[in-house]
């Protein structure tokens, strides 16, 4: 999302889906995971919009759309890739959005080679390190940026959200006939020219006439009089090419012109409470608030050096000094001067991958000595969650904050390990403080839900007992540590000693107040008044804000985040419901729902346009546009930041203000989605002779073994595709659901779903028990036999699919395996999130063996280091 | 007496999330059910019963046209509040009562147990909880109406599946829905328990099914056990009669 459209959140809000012709749902269960915003796809349905469930399950979704597609796990972006040549093949595309609105008219350079060209690797393979140079994929004309010593670490662009960075933002060469040969437009016609239908059947198991009928709907409900939406969770996200499935979704968005439009868009559905916050406000390594990247310890010696490298000449990215100074401002407050940099050397910074699972695996190396767990339970819902367990138990010491006492916190005396005596209680160092949690009921402060929308919750009750706020605990702890440093003179403590950490406290525990740590994220002007919007924060020190992008959550000294109006006393936009960022737009690029011209492309899809008498834009949303700014303007040569852009060009954090369906920089695995098996897959890419994708994440070391993948020998013993998911009746690793009756006694134990053709093959009785093995574990399920699980015919075979929830683990009332035993750590390089939505495995009849047999089990299986080369 | 509520549950718009069980337990303080896995497609709550009190049943079955090959239906079920209530005809205590809204309560502190409403009730809703030994059935959440709030269920429905609101304004409402659904091409849409000329004179609980009510776990035909009790009683009242003159007429007889 941040590489094609500017910003890494959801494009619509899920009230709009209510408008959409047609809603396609792949890469989500949304009916089962999101069944509150269901109802808008239930209100569309009702008003007459096709639902398209693509998935390799029939599920609660599939059971109430129109038609639902079964497709293999891990096959997405060949199905995705179909559609985007059958735009262009049939010349399906709403041309006067594209040719204006995004790069499609961009001329590449001439070096420029594809995979099409290469079999399955993009110009630029480094072999010997296994990176890709992106030299040659810039636009023809443009100097690149690269730091010859840190090659890997220029393709930053998706895990901060935006891909405006870099000169390759703006073409100097454009061509909107789309006929020049190296234009965008015909690159992208010539990489997709073999994902025609037949393809799509060979790769997908989907049916050519089935995927035709998808491809014809999706185009004819969009256009200039109609809109169609896609939803999508993490059955897009958790692949090692995750990042390129929403890439192939947004190419045909922009293709289809339903982005910034009502009933259009991509709806990045989020997990649980708040996922979205936590990238907003990041509990991500690499990331800073309000998505600038973390510094480098190399690349970024000095705030200038930074700024430099990550801000943008054109677009509202030519702001990045306001936005960083003033963060650095809203940490350090007056010890943040021009003259020591606003405090930048005390940021700390980043010299490599220091995700989640680089951390385990430091653990298990003994480099790392604490933990903290908060909102996590690594030991179930971690892929590869065995090795987590070891990984904990090789600590110091760990904090584990929650609800109940979770596996994580549990597994040093009852981790499958110990039964099968991998681990030794008694050998197990690790001091493990478990402090209960206070429940959202218990506390003040904000959701950022799935449409980047802050709503604040009010506390109801008091915490029993024990139970604090994380809020509470990390002021405290600051507060604690602080006054131990108190008259330290030593230059490394100086950073902690000169935080701004004052808050006022209230009620019997001193809680801090949440609003007043809302309204320092919003920021404040010189004279300490909240500021209103983001455009009035300032680079020279004179304003402090903690986030950027919630600028405007507190405006007017008001908790913008806690407006409660009716539904029914407002327009179906809703603005006075709680506040989205940016600056309270539910529709976001929406200068893209008006023509050229600034007039809507059709009354019936009227959303914001230009008001010629008011000389400003206006309309349903708050435009996401330089209010002023008109639709004919052109920029001076000497213009910089938005200012730069035209007055057409509606993508705004975007260095060319357009929708970018190839991306020259930001993506580390190529400027365009290609087709590539998982990691561990049965079958071969018919596409290229590189399989998986060539620049995947990988591990290799003997705590983290690999299924052999086709065509290499040992890839027939794990001959299934399997895929893990959540059910509606429980929430992620169980912490919140197993421990409850009302939840558990619905879904009271683990389960595989099985087709009634694979129960025969393996002797699967419906109610027995089923054990599953990868070269990583061996666990139980009860078999539930389902024809809503169909067997697909991929590459002339038959392929099984074994579906497993995720949810369960040692304790609660409800208990069992834990399917993320069975997965792999190989991740997407651009965001370090696990494949845990395509994988192989095997499977057999009766319950796993017992102790030292079921380990002696799992290694009678073959098993690689590295995984299938190509 | 206020109007008659009840509840219409629209099975087309059901997405199985079972918020509407949860819901009710957790207002009602009903127990849990036992944690029973029952390889019933995706239910395994079983039944109504003194502990279930929504019950969402999980039909699979092979679809006509579509190309999974199959359909899944669910309906959450929940008891009738009948016009004509056996259950509350049968019980000798009176702890059966009909609300000033129409709707069947059972007063937990009158029940003895005896247990003669739940062979009573022809869709086998109500039912004792061991080792309690009193019945427990829906209540339509009496206590949330009586403070002008919409039952558990209804309100925790996220699609409006389950719709709850004056009987007549629902019975219009499902009408309208199903000829919609006609025109949709929809045929197999109908309604069950909406017909006051039905078994139980039209149950203030019905439903909007996509097959034949068997196919959900619904008797096809209900009929409350008293429903034909006035006219069983003349029966039972001609047959004495003539009984008595029979009997008169024999010993008439033998004494003559």
């Amino acid at each position: 999302m941040g590489t094609s459209f500017g910003r890494g959140g959801a494009t619509t809000f899920q009230q709009d889906l209510a408008n959409s012709d047609c809603i396609i749902i792949q890469g989500s269960n949304m009916a089962e995971c999101h069944p509150v915003g269901f109802q808008w796809v239930m209100e569309a349905k009702a008003r007459g919009a096709k639902i398209i469930h693509v998935d390799p399950r029939f599920t609660r979704t599939g059971a109430v759309a129109d038609l639902h597609v079964p497709l293999r796990a891990g096959s997405d972006i060949a199905f995705l890739g179909g559609i985007v040549n059958y735009i262009l093949e049939h010349g399906r595309e709403f041309r006067e959005y594209v040719v204006p609105y995004t790069n499609a008219s961009s001329v590449v350079g001439e070096s420029f080679r594809d995979t099409e060209d290469l079999d399955g690797f993009f110009s630029g393979w480094n072999a010997e390190d296994g990176y890709y140079e992106a030299d040659t994929w810039q636009f023809e004309g443009n100097e690149v940026e690269r730091d010859a010593d840190n090659p890997k670490e220029v393709a930053v662009g998706e895990a901060h959200g935006h891909g405006s960075k870099l000169s390759g933002g703006r073409a100097p060469i454009t061509d909107p006939t789309l006929e020049h040969p190296r234009c965008v437009f015909q690159i992208l016609k010539r990489h997709y020219a073999r994902y025609t239908p037949e393809m799509v059947e060979e790769v997908c198991g989907v049916p050519r006439d089935l995927f035709v009928e998808v491809a014809e709907t999706l185009c004819q409900n969009s256009g200039r009089e109609r809109t169609s939406a896609f939803c999508y969770a993490v059955g897009w996200t958790q692949h090692t090419v995750g990042v390129q499935y929403i890439r192939t979704a947004a190419i045909i968005q922009l293709l289809l012109g339903n982005i910034g439009r009502p009933g259009g868009g991509i709806l990045a559905l989020r997990g649980h409470a708040s996922i979205q916050g936590s990238t907003d406000i990041p509990t991500l390594y690499n990331v800073l608030p309000g998505y600038m990247p973390m510094a480098h310890v190399e690349q970024n010696e000095t705030l200038e050096q930074y700024l430099e490298m990550n801000g943008s000449p054109s677009g509202f990215w030519g702001h990045l000094p306001a936005y960083f100074v003033s963060l650095l401002k809203a940490w350090w407050g007056d010890a943040a001067t021009s003259d020591n940099d606003f405090c930048f050397d005390w940021l700390p910074r980043i010299s490599g991958d220091h995700s989640a699972y680089q951390t385990a695996l430091d653990m298990l190396d003994g480099k790392v000595k604490g933990y903290f767990v908060v909102g996590e339970n690594p030991a179930v819902g971690s892929s590869h969650s065995g090795l987590h367990r070891k990984a904990l138990a090789n600590l110091e010491w760990l904090v584990v904050r929650d609800f109940v006492e979770i596996e994580s916190a549990s597994f040093w005396y009852d981790a499958p390990e110990i039964e099968t005596g991998e681990l030794r209680t008694a050998d197990i160092g690790t001091e493990v403080f478990l402090l209960p949690a206070a429940a959202h009921t218990e506390k003040d402060g904000t959701f950022t839900n799935t449409q980047r929308l802050l709503q604040w919750h009010h506390k109801a009750v008091e915490p029993i007992g024990d139970q604090r706020s994380e809020l509470w605990f990390y002021y405290h702890l600051g507060r604690i540590i602080r006054e131990k440093l108190a008259g330290s003179t030593d230059p490394r403590d100086a950073s902690i000693l000169s935080l701004t950490w004052e808050y006022p406290t209230e009620g019997p525990h001193d809680d801090p107040r949440a609003d007043a740590v809302l309204a320092e994220i919003n920021g404040f002007d010189a004279e300490g008044k909240p500021l209103s919007a983001y455009t009035e924060m300032k680079g020279d020190g004179s304003t402090r804000g903690g986030c950027w992008i919630y600028t405007g959550c507190y405006a007017g000294g008001v908790n913008q985040t806690a407006r409660r109006k009716s539904g029914k006393d407002q327009d179906w936009v809703a603005a006075e419901w709680a506040w989205a960022w940016p600056a309270n737009r539910r529709i976001i690029y929406n200068r893209a729902s008006a023509d050229p011209d600034g007039q809507p492309w059709s009354e019936r899809k009227k959303y914001v346009w230009w008001d010629e008498a008011q000389g400003k834009w206006t309309g349903y949303d708050v435009p996401d546009f330089t209010p002023d700014m008109r639709p004919d303007y052109v920029p001076p040569p000497d213009a910089k930041a938005e200012m730069a852009l035209r007055g057409d060009e509606p993508f705004v954090l975007q260095g060319d203000g357009r929708g970018w369906l190839y991306v020259p920089a930001g993506l580390l695995d190529g400027p365009l989605p290609t087709h590539y098996e998982p990691h561990e897959s049965p079958f071969t890419n018919p596409l290229y002779s590189q399989n998986a994708s060539p620049l995947r994440q990988r591990f290799a070391r003997g705590a983290n073994p690999y299924n052999p993948s086709a065509p290499d020998p040992g890839a027939d013993a794990y001959p299934y595709v399997f895929t893990t998911y959540r059910l509606t009746e429980h929430h992620t690793a169980g912490g919140m659901s197993r421990h409850l009756p009302y939840l558990s006694e619905l879904q009271p134990e683990f389960f595989c779903e099985v087709s009634p053709e694979l129960a025969d093959e393996r002797g699967l009785e419906h109610g027995g028990w089923a054990t599953i093995v990868t070269s990583r574990a061996a666990i139980e399920a009860r078999v539930l036999v389902t024809e809503r699980i169909v067997p697909l015919t991929v590459q002339g075979r038959t392929v099984h699919q074994v579906g497993l929830p995720y949810h369960w683990g040692t304790k609660g009332l409800s208990t069992g395996d834990s399917a993320n035993d069975l997965l792999p750590l190989a991740l997407d390089p651009n965001v370090h999130i696990q494949e845990a939505k395509a994988s192989s495995c095997d499977i057999r009849p009766g319950r796993r063996p017992r102790g030292r047999e079921r380990a002696e089990l799992v290694e009678s299986y073959p098993s690689v280091e590295k995984g299938r080369e190509q | 007496m206020t109007s008659r509520v009840g509840f219409f549950t629209d099975t087309t718009l059901c997405i199985g999330c079972k918020a509407c069980e949860v819901a009710c337990k957790e207002w009602n303080h009903v127990p849990d059910d036992g944690l029973n896995f029952l390889g019933r497609s995706y239910d395994n709550t079983g039944e109504l019963n003194a502990d279930t009190w929504r019950h969402v049943a999980f039909i699979e079955q092979p679809a006509l046209a579509p190309a999974t090959g199959i359909k899944w239906l669910m309906s959450s079920d929940v008891c009738k509040h009948c016009t004509r209530a056996a259950c509350l005809d049968v019980c000798p205590t009176g702890s059966l009562f009909r609300t000033e809204f129409g709707t069947v309560v059972v007063q937990e502190d009158i029940c003895n147990g005896c247990g003669y409403c739940i062979p009573a009730c022809p869709y086998g809703v109500i039912a004792k909880r061991e080792p309690d030994g009193r019945v427990w059935k829906c209540t339509l959440c009496y206590d949330r109406l009586k403070g002008g709030m919409t039952p558990a269920c209804a309100q925790a429905c996220p699609t409006e599946s389950i719709q709850f609101g004056p009987l007549d304004v629902l019975r219009g409402r499902a009408a309208e829905r199903v000829s919609e659904l006609h025109g949709q091409g929809v045929t197999e849409a109908r309604l069950y328990g909406d017909d006051p000329n039905d078994g139980v004179e039209g149950a203030g609980a019905f439903f909007l099914l996509l097959d034949e009510p068997e196919v959900y776990g619904l008797p096809p035909d209900p009929v409350a056990s008293t429903h034909r009790l006035s006219s069983m009683w003349r029966t039972a009242g001609t047959a004495g009669a003539a009984f008595a003159l029979g009997l008169a007429a024999a010993f008439v007889g033998r004494r003559s």
